[in-house]
């Protein structure tokens, strides 16, 4: 990061770190209208990883909210789907035990 | 052979009265309170012990005599813990064990033990007492290693009798942020400063002034800017911020082998929202919270919650939640529940949340406080 500027090292940090998505990123996406924690899973996975967003929702609905001048409460959270951690499919598949 | 495969695509299946998720305070007097009306009860605890963050707290708890002041967290864990005893066979505890998922269709969880045991929970009633997470805050460099959460830094301190490192930066001033710092110094670790944005320490001043007393400033108005360091943490910019938590440009570094973050916890709540629950963003109890009544019953009739996951309070109030929450869930099954102690259980939470202090809480709970919707199930 040596070089940058500070604000580009901020624009780098990484928000979503199961889908490695930086802020910089997730900023270009709301500018361009994507306002929705749910529109902004489908163009770049975030809130998908691993942890299914434990990590980042948070994060990146107060960036929505700041970018978008749209109170906390009024940004759509998205649907958090099971499972809330990651289960091999192999398990889904057979049924266990 | 055939007919052995095709059972073995059977999943395991379990049958409860009621499903408790999460074994913290919350969940463990929900369960013995259900249990004590006569309602079979299965708690699921993710992790590998129960008592939840109690069990990492090695300090004298604040609160009320009722609900164990004076006593040490992991302390009030061992008495809790002996009340689900003696109710038998009634209460069964699964430990090591997630729910994964509710699935309203079919109105059954999935868990997993392990990594690898998969079965599925079906219940007449449930407890969601998932407790609470914490909240991180992106800067620079946030992804390097000696970057920490403090439950993270608890846990490796209080559980396994590890040192994160030798020089701690401490961002936070809440009571969880004073606490493990002061927890930190007992153990030989440099706390080097505490850090909170904010004008004012939000955690209780005799925690503050412990940590005062052994020279650790607290630097209020203050946040990190960036973290520093090629392959580790080797220290951070601090930057003072003004009212309006701008940067006023001033800085400086200080050098540290650890970053922790204790900037907050906000109610884990992805089984209530798979449940359909009526979901509201609280200010005041930090995060998504269940509508819920008074008896703690949510939208969705067969789900009641308590403690952090309603709401980012006390361990205290966590308690008579999930007491009340167990006796109202036994009640709507059509357990014989002694429904007086729900007055009393009521005076002791307004006890808790008196005061000026509790103003905000009460704020908070009266915004998701419903009129009782539902009847028995
Ligand atoms: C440093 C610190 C100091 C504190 N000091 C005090 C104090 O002095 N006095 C006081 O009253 N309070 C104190 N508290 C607060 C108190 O610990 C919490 O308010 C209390 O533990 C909340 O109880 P709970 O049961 O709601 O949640 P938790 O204790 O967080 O328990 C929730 C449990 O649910 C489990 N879980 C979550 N999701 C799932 C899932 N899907 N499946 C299975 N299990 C799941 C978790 O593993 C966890 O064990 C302190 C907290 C901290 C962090
Ligand atoms: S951090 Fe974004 S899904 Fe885990």
């Amino acid at each position: 990061m040596t070089g940058m500027t500070y604000e580009e090292k901020v624009g780098n940090t990484v928000i979503c770190r199961c889908e490695e998505v930086t802020l910089s990123e997730i900023r270009d996406w709301i500018g361009r209208g994507y306002d929705t924690v749910t529109e902004l899973k489908h163009v770049m996975r975030v809130c998908m990883g691993p942890c299914q967003g434990r990590g980042c929702r948070d994060i990146i609905m107060r960036e929505i909210s700041q970018a978008a001048g749209i109170p906390l409460d009024r940004v759509e959270a998205g649907a958090v789907r099971p499972p809330v951690k990651p289960v091999k499919t192999r398990l889904l598949a057979s049924g266990d035990d | 052979m055939r007919l052995a495969r095709l059972r073995a695509r059977v999943m395991r299946e379990i049958e409860t009265d009621i499903i408790v998720v999460g074994g913290g305070p919350a969940g463990l007097c929900a369960a013995s309170e259900a249990a004590s009306a006569g309602a079979g009860v299965t708690v699921v605890e993710s992790d590998l012990h129960l008592g939840g963050q109690l069990v990492k707290q090695t300090h004298k708890f604040f609160g009320s005599r009722e609900e164990f002041s004076g006593i040490r967290g992991y302390r009030i864990a061992d008495l809790l813990l002996g009340e689900i005893k003696e109710r038998g066979s009634l209460v069964e505890t699964l430990t090591n064990t997630t729910v994964t998922g509710y699935y309203p269709e079919d109105r059954t969880f999935t868990a997993m033990e392990g990594e690898e045991s998969f079965f599925r929970i079906r219940a007449r009633g449930a407890v969601v007492a998932t407790g609470a997470q914490e909240r991180l805050i992106p800067f620079p460099n946030n992804d390097l290693p000696g970057v920490y959460g403090a439950g993270a830094v608890q846990t490796l301190m209080n559980v396994y009798g590890v040192t994160p490192g030798r020089d701690v930066l401490m961002i936070g001033a809440g009571n969880i942020g004073l606490i493990v710092s002061y927890q930190l110094m007992q153990a030989g670790v440099r706390v080097v400063s505490v850090v909170e944005a904010s004008s004012r320490i939000g955690g209780y001043w005799v925690h503050a002034a412990k940590i005062r007393r052994l020279g650790v400033p607290i630097l209020l108005g203050h946040s990190i800017k960036e973290a520093l360091g090629r392959d580790v943490v080797e220290g951070a910019v601090i930057m003072e911020l003004d009212e309006k938590f701008a940067p006023t440009g001033a800085e400086f570094r200080v050098d540290c082998d650890v970053i922790c973050l204790a900037v907050g916890l906000t109610p884990t709540n992805e089984i209530l929202s798979q449940a359909g629950c009526r979901m509201r963003y609280v200010p005041q109890l930090c995060g998504f919270v269940a509508e819920r009544d008074r008896t703690m019953r949510t939208s969705n009739p067969a789900f009641w919650s308590a403690g952090d996951a309603t709401g980012i309070e006390e361990a205290s109030a966590a308690m008579v939640e999930g007491r009340i929450a167990g006796l109202c869930a036994a009640r709507s099954l059509g357990f014989p529940a002694r429904m007086e102690k729900f007055d009393e259980y009521w005076a002791r939470l307004d006890r808790l949340r008196g005061g000026e202090v509790g103003g905000r809480i009460r704020a908070g709970i009266s915004a998701v406080t419903m009129e009782q919707v539902h009847d028995a199930l």
